[in-house]
């Protein structure tokens, strides 16, 4: 999945503090399960922002507003939602970038008249997974071209802090990264996987340099399956 | 010869050879590069010039290693694969090869998170063993990664690093027999102190054969204070400083702790002499340049041999 993080409190307040018309939209998917752009903190960052910006002067008005998907038109796509988006001076997504990008593309293709804002409220961080209560970690930097099969099902790429696939450097220690005692070596536990496989053989040829063309080296990457374009 | 270089000479004609090392200065002072290379001008046979060292910026290892050419030393250039992709590395090779460099060696490079730039981008294009098959094929085939044919000569005699006392420790000798194949010429490791975790690992070498297949300098560096030793054992990653050697340097009392840091070190230099498959040593006295003068005359390793 796709892990994300509540930026602070202060840039988001900053950067809506013009608008009287505030709109906080979630995304009910990878971000929501991660606890940082679901329903609920949808509700909790408006809530902030009402106690935040709202005085006796200053009438705001903040909206609450939590889609399946961001990054999928299908679920924006109805008209009383988009009728509110609108109405809105402003939007804050709480989607990870993809979905902050896409909603606001796809608003801004289907409103007609004044442009629509979106700003993010999230820092998307990676793909990861869910390895303990409040705890994610990276595991897949989409480098276009898995090598999983030779390393034991760990990644080098995204695990290793040099990307090395000849590793492990000379600065693994005890099973940790030279840069953090709280990292793991990723070819420690590669190469401790192998062994319990019987597969060590496998990386002791020399991995040749990496095309790195599939990955974003290669520019930023498009997919299209022919078959499902009918 | 490969490279035709005073180190690919001597350990040609199986002399026990004595490298150094060099940190350039965080400027453009070239005094600093020329008063250090004093100390170490006819005290050893080449001079590894570090490369952003601790990922804390420099003056560039080319650079350096062309003032010591002027300075009439020999430089053992030293690239990290943090800060360049391929075509930086083949260019600055090229480039290296035309000032008259003829040794070099391939690292992967600390982390930058450790240096005075720890929000930078790191580059990792390609890894140090494939930069030793890279530089390999260039001198070999004459050719660069693409296939694309060298316009002129390019000769270099290939050097790479070797951490006996990182983790996993039972795998550290097949990455080293990953570097050999890769096609490596000579390895230099990292500092020893624990000389019995390192005669394990060179047992391991020379079981191998690996030591017949490239040549084997072995670190060292001496201990200055039981401060640096404390520091160097908690903070430099895969080096562990046995307690006795902490306590021998404790014992020698206010005063004598650096010369008998020095002592203890030209110990080891005669049991690394003795030592099979050892072919010489790699002395690192960083910041400790003017006493490599005594150092090596210590240990018995004046003067030093021609090719």
């Amino acid at each position: 999945m796709i892990t994300a993080e509540r930026k602070p409190f202060e840039e988001i307040k900053e950067s809506v503090k013009d608008y009287k018309k505030i709109m906080v939209l979630g995304c009910g998917t990878c971000v929501a399960v991660c606890q940082a752009g679901g329903e609920k903190e949808v509700a909790i960052l408006a809530s902030e922002l009402r106690l935040a910006l709202g005085n006796e002067v200053k009438k705001i008005e903040v909206n609450e507003e939590t889609v399946v998907r961001q990054c999928d038109d299908e679920f924006m796509a109805d008209t009383a939602f988009l009728e509110k988006v609108k109405e809105a001076d402003v939007i804050i997504s709480i989607a990870c970038g993809v979905g902050v990008q896409h909603a606001c593309n796809f608003f801004n293709r289907l409103i007609d008249g004044k442009p629509v804002r979106v700003i993010p409220g999230l820092n998307t961080t990676f793909m990861g997974a869910n390895i303990d209560v409040g705890l994610w970690e990276e595991r897949c930097l989409g480098c276009g071209d898995c090598v999983l099969e030779r390393t034991g099902g760990i990644c080098p790429i995204a695990r290793c802090a040099k990307s090395l696939l000849n590793g492990p450097c000379g600065g693994s220690s005890d099973g940790k990264c030279e840069i953090s005692k709280d990292t793991e070596c990723a070819w420690h536990l590669i190469i401790e996987r192998l062994e319990a496989l019987g597969k060590l053989d496998s990386i002791k040829p020399v991995e040749m340099y990496k095309d790195w063309r599939p990955s974003h080296s290669g520019g930023p990457r498009k997919m299209l399956r022919e078959d499902l374009r009918l | 010869m490969k490279s035709g270089s005073n180190l690919e000479g001597l350990l040609e004609k199986s002399e026990f050879v004595v490298t150094g090392e060099l940190g350039p200065p965080k400027g453009t002072d070239v005094n600093v590069v020329k008063e250090k290379a004093a100390y170490l001008k006819g005290n050893v046979d080449a001079v590894n010039i570090t490369d952003n060292q601790t990922a804390i910026v420099r003056m560039s290892s080319i650079a350096t290693s062309k003032i010591l050419i002027d300075e009439g030393l020999e430089p053992t250039m030293q690239m990290v694969a943090r800060d360049r992709n391929r075509l930086a590395m083949m260019s600055d090779l090229f480039g290296a090869s035309a000032l008259g460099i003829k040794n070099m060696l391939c690292l992967s490079g600390d982390h930058q998170s450790f240096g005075n730039h720890p929000e930078a981008k790191n580059v990792f294009d390609i890894d140090s063993i494939q930069m030793i098959h890279m530089v390999k094929t260039m001198r070999d085939e004459h050719k660069i990664i693409c296939g694309d044919e060298i316009e002129g000569e390019f000769k270099m005699f290939i050097g790479a690093a070797s951490n006996p006392f990182a983790d996993p420790f039972q795998y550290r000798v097949y990455r080293l027999a990953k570097k050999v194949e890769a096609g490596v010429d000579f390895i230099q490791t990292q500092c020893i102190y624990d000389m019995k975790r390192f005669k394990e690992f060179m047992k391991q070498v020379v079981d191998m054969g690996l030591h017949e297949r490239c040549k084997i300098l072995a670190g060292v560096t001496p201990l200055k204070s039981v401060g640096m030793a404390r520091y160097m054992a908690a903070n430099v990653s895969g080096i562990t400083i046995p307690e006795e050697m902490i306590d021998r340097l404790r014992g020698a009392g206010k005063g004598n702790v650096a010369s008998e840091g020095i002592k203890i070190l030209c110990e080891q230099i005669q049991e690394l002499r003795e030592m099979e498959g050892i072919a010489g040593v790699h002395l690192m006295a960083i910041e400790w340049e003017h006493k490599v003068p005594e150092i090596v005359k210590m240990a018995g390793l004046l003067p030093r041999p021609t090719t």
